[in-house]
């Protein structure tokens, strides 16, 4: 049997709703409007302290921070994005193969962002700057590791569509499923671009 | 209401490409504007180059130009709310007794 009519006997119909939209794709807009908030309030707070504790911890974002290792981070999940979008665009019409390829490439690049983040860690740790350092490093840590549990969640999410297709059980059909997959990725990327520069790029100005 | 289903209108993979050239070009330039010291108009820069990347993501990744408006508006609800909070959170703290 090809896939496209593998991916025929898999067809689910879109069920009505009141409003004419998905209910999933709702659902996920309403989880990425509410997490606007969470990290809204993460970021707050770490502005707040990074002004606060700046000279008097004796650990300064400009002597922690690596820029250009960050830089080529930031990099890794911008390309993630796009190879997540060209997933989309496959399955949407029916070239699984090629949805395989750019959904595995994406999970990739979050992995390498991933390792990125650890290594980053632990370069802090060992130069002495810890959770408990000051309130500016604990605000840094919460932040950023929190950042880096939704992209641990979206890599596992990831894989389990690139499993399901290899077992052709996500057929062309429920590429909705992907799509509000690569919703949830876009909002964890759009996230970082706003760590980036707030974060990094920014408290060497003040 | 367009047709959810319906993807005719999305951009197709070169213009996928292209937004994501974009979005390296405007981090390049974030960069190098962090090493140039360019002043006072430093933060404005990053924070406009910033906004762009924000919007080319959100608009053409995430697709949020093509889709129902409904999703438009739970999203920036979720961003003015944050933005809202942000700002309550820093003035209660500079500002505060």
């Amino acid at each position: 049997m090809s896939e496209s009519t593998a991916a025929a006997t898999h067809a689910e119909p879109l069920h009505e709703t009141s409003l004419g939209i998905p209910n999933d794709k709702f659902g996920m807009w309403a989880l990425i409007g509410s997490e606007c908030m969470l990290f809204g309030a993460f970021i707050a707070t770490y502005l707040i302290y990074v002004g606060a504790t700046n000279d008097v911890e004796g650990v300064t974002p400009q002597e922690i921070f690596d820029i250009p290792f960050t830089s080529v981070s930031t990099f890794v999940l911008l390309m993630s994005s796009l190879s997540m979008v060209l997933a989309l665009a496959a399955i949407q019409v029916g070239e699984m193969r090629r949805f395989r390829i750019w959904s595995l490439a994406t999970a990739l690049l979050g992995a390498i962002f991933l390792s990125g983040q650890i290594y980053e860690y632990t370069v802090f740790v060992a130069e002495g700057m810890t959770m408990s350092t000051s309130p500016f490093t604990s605000a840094f840590f919460v932040l950023t590791s929190f950042h880096g549990v939704h992209v641990a969640v979206g890599i596992f999410m990831l894989l389990a569509l690139w499993a399901l297709s290899m077992m052709g059980r996500l057929p062309q059909s429920r590429a909705l499923v992907v799509e509000n997959v690569g919703l949830y990725w876009h909002f964890v990327d759009v996230v970082w671009i706003v760590i980036f520069t707030v974060v990094y790029l920014i408290p060497s100005e003040l | 209401m367009s047709d959810p289903q319906d993807h005719s209108s999305h951009p197709g993979p070169a213009e996928y490409v292209q937004i994501g050239a974009i979005l390296a070009v405007a981090t390049g330039i974030e960069v190098a504007l962090y090493y140039a010291d360019a002043g006072p108009i430093t933060i404005p820069a990053l924070l406009f180059l910033t906004l762009i990347k924000f919007s080319l993501v959100v608009f053409w990744f995430m697709h949020l130009r093509f889709d129902s408006r409904l999703f438009r508006r739970l999203f920036f609800v979720g961003v003015v709310a944050a933005l809202v909070l942000y700002t309550a959170t820093v003035s209660t703290f500079y500002f505060g007794p």
